[in-house]
């Protein structure tokens, strides 16, 4: 490859000379990220129509729909009715529950009488406590998988680390469930098989198994991406400028490596976020663990619409405001991008 | 058998080393063709009906009865594996079928005609994006009932949207080649062009993605059984096997859950590995 390093030095010199100048807070910038939460509401928006109503394409009455399994008494069907607005036409129904929603009121529950937001409230802190912890995990050895294999790129120890990655890939995270209880909860009796526990430490205890199930997959993810995102930037120009710069190899890597390489981990972070939430239906059912995920699975199954509803508006809020966020933290991170974007 | 055995271990054994990628995409094909002949063939097959109970066998192991032990209410796992194969297999074909067409249609329509069609259609599959395809099925679950029939259609269009960007981008790079203004010139119709050439031509590269899905959409399936909201018992399924294997679980019978999980496992690898093969013959991938 030849390299003529001046030019070079000169081009990377100007863009970052070029970055504070372009700062975040330019025409260019304010334009960009009023674009981004336009679309963000517009998503949002089409979303919750979806959301709502779906309920539509269901035939039938929607007295009888929402009433399935239970008694239809008198006074429940007027209940009903009264409550959703039943009777008004569809699109008021849609902005009343609109309206109820952006203040957090989701209506009431059907199977336990109470306000959606309260079950839902008290079933939260398990599953962001969930979350959190497969998060962690999925930062430390995700990053550090794909890392070490990157550096070690084409040698065994990366050969190894990419099978291991294909091999834990294949393990959907109810298998991966079920094999951690039978060896360290059955066989080892290291950890409890069941329920999330009472108070912090029990509960990040209680977590330990099920935040691993969570994460496998991810971890996937996160290690692959990592890793191809550092090989490429290894490969860069910048690179073998820095080190014949003469720069300490740790520093090279740190800093001209792995923070170049943080944009793509990043946009896959935004998608991981909703994936661990839906993913954690089937691990906290798996783990007996009282999270929204296992709310939602037992609204289904008692026919508890209003929950689903609000759970699913939840974890579609969560994944786009989240993108939102990688979107918008992006040109901090990597000043290129915002350079780039309001170019286009 | 007229076929000697040994052929196919000296043909193994005599490959030249850079054919080891395709023996293991041999073995992935094996796994799959053996998966699916289990599953059309599973009354034949399959040692004893997939209810039959075995009182003097409940939580068995291993034996010459029953090769691969019983579940807690003595039945057959062999038995349970190969009937169940039927479903695991059938939910996943039915939504690469459904999402591919639907995915196709849209992205061709997206990508050649561009314009508002591609805009409309783009923000459409920014809202689909942001419902994971689990979740969706859970939500049709809710609202049409438990079964095989909702997850099916919801898992459709929610793996449409990403059958749908490859085809745009890819269609959109066909839409300049020489070949199409070449049959422009001589006065064939955009639809024509579109379905009879463009699309065909970008069909092999969404097909390997397509076989990718197969294989998620396979493990979500069984994790929607799993949940309890799939396939309903009495009909054995993988991810319902595991499922009603969870108590035994705390009880140390690790056999009834592991089994199943196995062979989800197994079928995701294979199809992982005929995906991977399939796109790196193919060579494809979107064009820059």
């Amino acid at each position: 490859m030849a390299l003529d390093s001046r030019t070079v030095s000169v081009a990377a010199r100007e863009a970052a000379a070029e970055a504070p100048r372009r700062g975040r807070w330019s025409a260019a910038g304010v334009r960009r990220v009023a674009g981004k939460l336009g679309g963000l509401a517009l998503t949002l928006f089409l979303a919750s129509l979806l959301v709502f109503f779906s309920r539509f394409l269901v035939p039938g009455d929607p007295v009888s729909f929402l009433l399935r399994g239970r008694k239809p008494s008198p006074e429940a069907i007027a209940q009903v009715t009264a409550q959703y607005g039943l009777d008004l036409p569809p699109w008021q129904q849609y902005l009343n529950w609109l309206g109820g929603a952006l203040t957090g009121d989701f209506g009431r529950s059907l199977q336990y009488r109470q306000d959606v937001s309260t079950v839902i409230g008290e079933r939260l802190p398990v599953t962001l406590m969930l979350v959190v912890m497969s998060g962690i995990l999925i930062a430390i050895v995700g990053l550090s998988a794909g890392v070490v294999a990157a550096l070690n790129r084409g040698r065994p120890l990366d050969r190894l680390t990419l099978v291991g990655l294909t091999v834990l890939s294949a393990i959907p995270s109810f298998v991966g469930s079920i094999v951690l209880i039978a060896i360290f909860a059955v066989q080892l009796g290291w950890f409890p098989t069941f329920g999330s526990g009472q108070g912090f430490g029990d509960m990040v205890y209680h977590l330990v198994l099920p935040s691993i199930a969570l994460a496998i997959v991810f971890v996937v993810l996160v290690g692959k991406v990592t890793r191809s995102s550092m090989v490429e930037q290894l490969g860069r120009e910048h690179v073998e400028v820095a080190t014949s710069r003469g720069l300490k190899r740790a520093t090279v890597i740190r800093r001209h490596v792995f923070r170049n390489a943080l944009g793509p981990i990043l946009t896959v972070s935004g998608v991981l976020v909703a994936g661990l939430l839906v993913a954690s239906t089937i691990v906290e059912a798996a783990f007996g663990l009282a999270g929204i995920g296992s709310l939602l699975v037992q609204s289904v199954d008692r026919l508890d619409f209003p929950v689903v509803q609000a759970i699913v508006m939840l974890v579609v809020t969560a994944f786009v405001v989240v993108n939102a966020i990688v979107d918008l933290t992006e040109p901090w991170i990597d000043p290129r991008s915002a350079a780039g974007a309001s170019a286009r | 058998m007229t076929t000697p055995t040994p052929t196919l271990a000296v043909k193994v054994l005599r490959a030249p080393r850079a054919h080891r990628t395709s023996l293991v995409f041999a073995i992935a094909c094996g796994v799959v063709a053996v998966m699916t002949l289990a599953a059309v063939f599973a009354p034949f097959v399959a040692p004893y009906p997939p209810d039959a109970v075995d009182f003097t066998a409940v939580n068995a192991g291993p034996s010459a009865a029953h090769w691969l032990g019983t579940d807690g209410l003595g039945r057959d796992l062999l038995s349970r594996l190969v009937f169940g194969a039927r479903t695991a297999l059938l939910g996943p074909l039915l939504v690469v079928i459904g999402s591919t067409i639907i995915g196709m249609l849209l992205g061709l329509l997206a990508g050649w005609r561009g314009g508002w069609i591609d805009a409309v259609l783009g923000r459409v599959f920014d809202v689909l994006f942001a419902f994971p395809s689990l979740l969706l099925a859970i939500m049709a679950v809710a609202l049409f009932g438990k079964g095989l029939v909702a997850p099916v259609i919801a898992m459709s269009i929610a793996y449409a949207p990403f059958v749908a960007r490859l085809t745009r981008a890819l269609v959109k790079a066909e839409r300049t080649r020489p070949y199409v203004a070449a049959y422009r010139v001589q006065g064939f119709g955009g639809a024509w062009i579109a379905f009879r050439r463009v699309l065909p031509n970008v069909t092999p590269i969404v097909g390997a993605q397509s076989t990718l899905n197969f294989g998620y959409v396979l493990a979500e399936l069984a994790g929607l059984s799993f949940l309890g909201l799939g396939v309903q018992p009495p009909t054995p399924d993988w991810g319902a096997m595991i499922n009603e294997a969870q108590s035994g679980v705390a009880g140390g019978y690790f056999l009834p859950a592991i089994v199943p999980a196995v062979a989800v496992v197994l079928v995701v690898v294979a199809v992982n590995i005929i995906g991977e093969e399939l796109s790196d013959r193919i060579g494809g991938g979107v064009p820059a």
